[in-house]
């Protein structure tokens, strides 16, 4: 009974916590400045992919160092709709240096806004289907997997450069400034698309934590600890990864998406190997297997690296380099886990008096 | 039991680390803000903010970490110095100026993050900044949407005429073009073009092609690698075998090291096969080897060795300052000169105001290192003058030929009949 009382005890404080946290974010545009909002809205739309890689490493143990792919190419579809509006039915400009004089047929898909929404999602998405159908169903796994991932890296940033004349090469998409006409840098724009991704941020942990408390989301974790027992049992381990890996890509596209209309630009420097290796370091600093330790660890680097860089712009990588430092060798379980054993520590020093049995306290040591 | 002992150890460092980090942040956000009364967040505060008392902020926006660091950080260095020597003399509109520095990081969305930070929070008068034209075309949206003002010093692939950026390193016709004319007439009709593949070679090269096609040129061959390559062996050979009288060269960085070391290896000197190069200056000399490259050409509007009396205050004032084993070049002069120009400007302005800087910049002259340099208020570029010269044995150049007088900046090369239909719709 006793036990049951603190469970919802820690609950209510857990649920008081998002409450706060969601509060926080609704309430950001009245005491943040324009830039800093604008900041913000991007560091929201990293945690969105922030998420989507915590449910594919976190939850299913798969380590993929390529999501600055999926991310890229929902940047680029969006970036591509952009651009066609800011031509105003004209050769976008750098086609034109390319020696270009007709629009390429792709790229006459992205006139309308639906339609660059609905492959922003589906070609990242398809494009993991492809690389997940063909690993996965031949049990590559672990590190060889990973692998592939930095080779589809190193792929995709290749032929994005290369092909300047349809991908504006290593200049990348930028140079437009409207949406359905209205200006992205009016400040009442900002603070709609602000809203707009902490939405979105709000609705991917939702529909994430609803998936890993399903059945589905059980599959996932037994996957990720026996994949060999799951097969035995008569799942098909291969399905359940290539879901999660196809979801976790759509995620990324969605926040490349959002990330082009905060900041205006999309390159393929943010496709490339260090922003992939950024993303996991996020997931991995906030706390794996935890969601919202995803979206904090996203949301708390990108605020490290823009304050390390604003205050030391001659040294602030070496700031940056000890926080991982720090994080890795002394916070294997990540911020989130930092919380939960110095709480669980908390409690434990009220009951250690009352005598509590062993197997409480050590139920959050496990990893 | 173990494991929770150990832990309580390990907690009592990490919350120590913690509390050090978040000491170091919190002294970092305060050292921020103390040196000017710091920025309102209210974003309608009017432009003038930028002079609060006896300051006037400028912003420095170049790579400090990341590819782009060796070359960007020399630009900056001339950059700092410049104010300091402004400061020295007593400031602007009898102000100090205050550099606020911003690393780009060799990022291009960094730039653009950057430069809006730079106007919006520290509201700055002004920013030098960029070295890439992907850096530059990343900022450009930023400084046009909050009416800033960017002084751009590196030579480019023109164009492009933004009413919020001041261009003071050359564009095509004050390099490329004369380069191409000089080379058909001294130099032989079969040209090889060469280049990164970018914005800047890519659009070069269209240009050159239009130029040879109309005065009598050959194209020998034209071959683009991806920027950072660095296997040159075949490249060489179809070179070799194409015969041309010149190489134009328009590699960026790391390829330029690795293009003429390997030429070297091949045991083609300068005079089997000559090379003309728009972005091989004296620091690039020094990381590739005055012995590799001597003999070779290059086209720009300074060198070290340009011979004003202007430039030799400069150079020793850069090596007094930074070491004598440092070199000047082109971009770090630009970058020097645009500072004395913005400053010129607003002291003809009598403020900071970035509509009356950009009247007040019309026609401006100044005595450069480079020698005489011009605003031409239609584009925002800088008449300079062209000059071609050949590197020496000791790692600096002998110039070959001059333009004479500063060259009018022509970014879409409107007044050359055969340069028609190369820039429509820009």
């Amino acid at each position: 009974m006793k036990v049951l009382q603190r469970a919802s005890a820690s609950r209510y404080g857990l649920a008081t916590a998002y409450l706060l946290a969601a509060a926080l974010l609704a309430a950001a545009p009245l005491f943040t400045s324009d830039f800093r909002l604008n900041l913000l809205a991007k560091f929201l739309a990293f945690a969105i992919a922030a998420v989507g890689l915590d449910l594919l490493w976190g939850y299913t143990g798969i380590l993929s160092l390529g999501h600055g792919v999926f991310f890229g190419l929902g940047g680029y579809a969006m970036a591509m709709h952009l651009k066609l509006q800011a031509s105003g039915g004209k050769l976008p400009d750098f086609m034109e240096w390319s020696g270009l004089s007709k629009l390429p047929w792709f790229w006459t898909l992205f006139q309308s806004f639906g339609m660059s929404v609905i492959l922003g999602i589906a070609i990242p998405s398809l494009v993991a289907l492809f690389l997940g159908y063909f690993t996965f169903r031949n049990r590559i796994r672990g590190v060889y997997f990973t692998i592939l991932t930095q080779a589809l890296v190193v792929i995709s940033v290749t032929l994005i450069t290369g092909q300047q004349a349809f991908t504006g090469g290593t200049n990348g998409i930028t140079g437009y400034g409207e949406l359905f006409g209205y200006s992205l840098a009016a400040p009442e724009m900002k603070i709609a698309l602000y809203y707009v991704t902490a939405a979105v941020l709000v609705v991917v942990l939702l529909l994430s934590r609803f998936l890993v408390k399903s059945r589905f989301g059980k599959v996932l974790r037994a996957v990720r600890d026996g994949e060999n027992r799951v097969r035995f049992l008569g799942y098909n381990p291969a399905k359940f990864q290539m879901a999660v890996f196809v979801l976790s890509a759509a995620f990324s596209g969605i926040a490349g998406m959002l990330f082009v209309l905060h900041v205006g630009i999309i390159s393929p420097s943010m496709m490339g190997i260090v922003p992939s290796i950024e993303m996991v370091l996020w997931v991995a600093i906030g706390g794996r297997g935890t969601l919202i330790g995803a979206a904090l660890g996203a949301l708390l680097m990108n605020g490290a690296k823009s304050v390390f860089s604003e205050t030391y712009p001659e040294i602030w990588l070496f700031f940056m380099g000890a926080l991982f430092i720090v994080t890795t060798v002394f916070l294997p379980r990540g911020i989130v886990g930092l919380v939960a054993d110095g709480w669980h520590r908390l409690r434990l020093l009220g009951r250690r008096r009352k005598g509590v049995p062993e197997h409480e306290r050590s139920r959050y040591s496990a990893v | 039991m173990r494991e929770i002992k150990s832990k309580g150890k390990r907690h009592v460092i990490v919350t120590g680390l913690l509390a050090a980090v978040s000491l170091a942040l919190v002294l970092g956000g305060c050292a921020q803000n103390s040196p000017a009364a710091s920025p309102s967040a209210s974003p309608a505060s009017g432009a003038s903010s930028s002079e609060s008392g006896s300051e006037i902020k400028v912003g420095i926006l170049h790579s400090l970490s990341g590819t782009m660091a060796i070359s960007e950080v020399s630009v900056k260095d001339a950059e700092m110095m410049a104010i300091e020597e402004i400061n020295a003399k007593g400031g602007v509109l009898g102000k100090k100026l205050v550099p606020v520095t911003e690393d780009g990081a060799s990022d291009w969305p960094t730039f653009a993050e950057k430069a809006r930070k730079l106007l919006s929070e520290d509201k700055v008068a002004t920013v030098f900044g960029g070295w890439t034209s992907s850096s530059r075309k990343a900022m450009l949206p930023v400084f046009e949407e909050l009416n800033g003002l960017l002084w751009y010093p590196v030579q480019y692939e023109g164009l492009e005429s933004s009413p919020n950026i001041f261009y003071t390193g050359a564009t095509t016709n004050q390099q490329i073009v004369p380069a191409v004319d000089w080379l058909l007439e001294n130099r032989g009709k079969k040209v090889y073009l060469l280049g990164s593949d970018y914005v800047f070679p890519r659009t070069a090269n269209k240009i050159i092609k239009a130029q040879l096609e109309a005065k009598g040129g050959e194209l020998a061959g034209e071959e683009y690698t991806p920027l950072g390559h660095t296997d040159y062996t075949t490249i060489i050979s179809k070179i070799m075998a194409a015969k041309p009288d010149i190489v134009f060269n328009t590699l960026n960085g790391d390829s330029n090291v690795a293009f003429f070391k390997q030429l070297k290896d091949a045991g083609i000197s300068s005079a089997d096969l000559t090379t003309l190069s728009v972005s091989v200056a004296e620091e690039e000399i020094r990381g590739i080897g005055a012995d590799v490259l001597a003999g070779h050409l290059a086209a720009w509007n300074y060198y070290q060795t340009t011979d004003t009396p202007e430039n030799k205050a400069f150079v020793e004032a850069y090596k007094g300052k930074y070491g004598a084993d440092r070199v000047t070049a082109d971009p770090i002069e630009a970058g020097y000169a645009a500072v004395y120009l913005w400053a010129a400007a607003v002291e003809k302005a009598g403020s900071t105001d970035v509509d009356k800087v950009k009247e007040a910049a019309k026609e401006l002259e100044w005595a450069a290192p480079e020698g005489k340099v011009k605003i031409d208020g239609e584009t925002q570029h800088l008449y300079k003058t062209v000059r071609i010269a050949e590197v020496q044995a000791d790692g600096q150049f002998k110039e070959l030929w001059n333009s004479g007088e500063p060259v009018k900046p022509d970014p879409y090369l409107k007044s050359y009949t055969w340069a028609a239909g190369l820039s429509s719709g820009s």
